[in-house]
């Protein structure tokens, strides 16, 4: 036990690192650019009609006050830890005068369930297959699929969604092209909106998986191709246990806790994939939210995104680091 | 060198299909400083022309001809690529031979960092940063922050090649014969990292277009600035699916998926070279 909670302390601090090193970068990259976002603000706001000279004064004055840009840099360093420590990013300019929590509360869920049903489902497939594939390696049909998911693995997100789009939406509409479900059905735990929801996630869900898997594919197959030729493992044919014992007790399982921290890994890249997606397929979720913020100009949404983000994708590295000894003993002893 | 470079293409296929690609993509590059046209010329040629033997590529709506165009276009796409590389190459390099060498406080601290940059999410961040830099974005500056960003994962694996090499009795040979740190990096260590950092070079290039594209298809990226993302950008503002004017987007989609192929081959093919037992295994020893 002693050992497991150095452990801990360990994972607890790197996790401390990354929050701090995530926050720090948002803070240069908006304080420390020659950009106003406030004079960015006012020039939008102001840029149709007349606006009398008091007016833009006390609104910049507002907005100031209002992005906790005042004060001498350290009180808005400290201000800006304290806004996020409490998830308080202001209010929305866009969606004015929504809270910018709200939004990236009700944004969330879409997110996270996509891409959690994504990269669990791109994971456990590709490796499956990946390790079969390193085992029987002169299967002609898992090598036919090895080659499949080669040719999809280097291709951008963007353009394996454009792809799926057309061919499902277009040239053979039997998909949804766009939404998280449909327009005017009522949200709620019902069965039709569960299967309307499960109807619109198709499409992003498969252009995630198609990409995704090629990359867990590879890499297990040729970690079992190299478990493949260690001593126990012939030993263990030798001595007659069945190949299926072999394989899953003897190898995959030795072979995927590397894929683990792949996978811990995968969640922080994930994200860009989810801008993407969303983007694509007009999925009601973070990455459209942060597209959205950008376009329409609202420096709120957009730093309180990005931070959420940060601090998500955190969280999710250091809960798998946790559950990580349950899988590979070793770490706690080391 | 060319001999290695003579053996892979006759023997493995995945190199020559490699080479022939990102050939073609590097000719097409090198094709845009003979362009009869300007590349931010606009309303030069036809309006919405077809393929055809005048505008191979046809044209845009914008009256451009897409060939040329699209030349411009994957030049400035490679040389972000290229200057991520390079930038990144240094930044792993050091960090990751000094971390593998120096071992100790240094090589926790030094891989603390780097694991935090692995997790972190780059994407919003450089959203954040088209969003403060608005028209002040250069390409320049988001090659340096996509190379401050992706240097990470390179530097894990010079790293862990690094630490292997610190036992080694040449290592200590160099310590007695007074060479110092930098020294016995870059004279010592650094040829024995080189083979894998070619090939994660290739990569790391894959993953920085990636990004770029992806990006520049937002229209988070200097639009006026011709790139392969930025012409799928101003496709999508004029429609160009809907409207019927395919060529618009398909050309620049096929090429940069060539790019991607072409690279991620060159990749693949150069790890299977010099990992040893891969190797081994592709010259016939027994595979099960």
């Amino acid at each position: 036990m002693r050992v497991y909670a150095r452990y801990f302390v360990n994972r607890f601090l790197q996790f401390l690192l990354v929050v701090f090193i995530g926050v720090n970068l948002a803070y240069l990259i908006t304080h420390a650019t020659p950009i106003d976002p406030i004079e960015h603000t006012v020039s939008v706001a102001t840029a149709f009609g007349h606006t009398a000279p008091e007016a833009v004064a006390a609104m910049r004055e507002s907005l100031r006050e209002l992005y906790g840009l005042t004060g001498t840099p350290f009180e808005q360093y400290v201000n800006f830890w304290r806004r996020v420590l409490v998830a308080d990013f202001g209010p929305s300019l866009s969606a004015f005068p929504t809270p910018v929590s709200t939004l990236i509360g009700r944004a969330t869920p879409w997110t996270v369930g996509l891409l959690g049903v994504a990269t669990v489902l791109t994971w456990c497939i590709g490796n499956l297959l990946g390790g079969l594939a390193g085992y029987y390696r002169r299967n002609r049909l898992l090598k036919a699929f090895g080659i499949f998911a080669m040719a999809l693995h280097p291709m951008p997100y963007y353009i394996a969604a454009i792809l799926l789009l057309i061919v499902f939406g277009f040239v053979w509409p039997i998909f949804p092209i766009t939404g998280g479900s449909q327009m005017n059905l009522a949200q709620g735990w019902t069965v039709d909106f569960a299967l309307s929801v499960a109807r619109h996630s198709v499409l992003p869900l498969l252009s995630l998986v198609l990409v995704g898997l090629g990359g867990w594919f590879v890499g297990m197959r040729s970690l079992v191709s190299n478990i493949v030729t260690e001593d126990y493992v012939v030993y263990a044919e030798l001595a007659g246990v069945s190949r299926r014992r072999i394989l899953t007790s003897y190898i995959m399982r030795n072979a995927v806790a590397p894929q683990v921290t792949g996978l811990a890994i995968s969640l922080g890249h994930v994200f860009s994939g989810a801008l993407i997606t969303e983007r694509v397929f007009g999925y009601p979720g973070i990455g459209s939210l942060l597209v959205d913020g950008v376009n329409a100009g609202d420096y709120s949404l957009v730093l309180g995104v990005t931070t959420v983000s940060i601090l998500g994708v955190s969280i999710a590295v250091f809960v798998i680091d946790l559950l990580y000894p349950l899988i590979d003993p070793r770490v706690t002893v080391s | 060198m060319f001999v290695v470079i003579r053996d892979l293409l006759r023997h493995n296929g995945d190199f020559l299909a490699g080479i022939v690609l990102t050939g073609f993509v590097v000719a097409m590059a090198l094709l845009s400083f003979v362009s009869p046209y300007h590349p931010l010329d606009q309303f030069v040629a036809p309006l919405d022309v077809p393929p055809s033997a005048g505008h191979w590529f046809g044209t845009t709506s914008r009256g451009q001809d897409l060939f040329w165009l699209l030349a411009y276009s994957i030049r400035n796409t490679l040389a972000f690529g290229i200057l991520v590389a390079i930038i990144s190459r240094v930044l792993s390099l050091s960090i990751g031979l000094l971390a593998g060498y120096r071992g100790g406080w240094t090589d926790r601290i030094l891989m603390s960092i780097n694991d935090t940059f692995i997790v972190i999410p780059l994407f919003p961040i450089l959203v954040l940063f088209y969003f403060v830099m608005r028209d002040n974005m250069s390409w320049v500056l988001l090659a340096v922050l996509t190379a401050f960003l992706g240097w990470s994962y390179d530097a894990r694996l010079i790293r862990s090649v690094a630490l292997s090499l610190r036992n080694r009795e040449f290592t200590q040979t160099a310590v007695f014969a007074g060479m110092n740190t930098r020294e016995i990096l870059a004279r010592e260590h650094l040829p024995f990292v080189l083979p894998i950092v070619f090939s994660t070079t290739l990569n790391n290039m894959n993953w920085s277009i990636g990004l770029e594209v992806t990006l520049a298809v937002l229209g988070f990226t200097d639009i006026n600035r011709p790139s392969v993302g930025g012409l799928i950008y101003w496709a999508n503002q004029h429609s160009a699916v809907v409207a019927g004017i395919w060529w618009w987007i398909a050309f620049p989609v096929g090429l940069v998926v060539m790019l991607f192929i072409g690279l991620y081959l060159l990749a693949v093919s150069m790890n299977e070279y010099i990992d040893p037992r891969s190797r081994l295994d592709r010259m016939g020893g027994q595979g099960r």
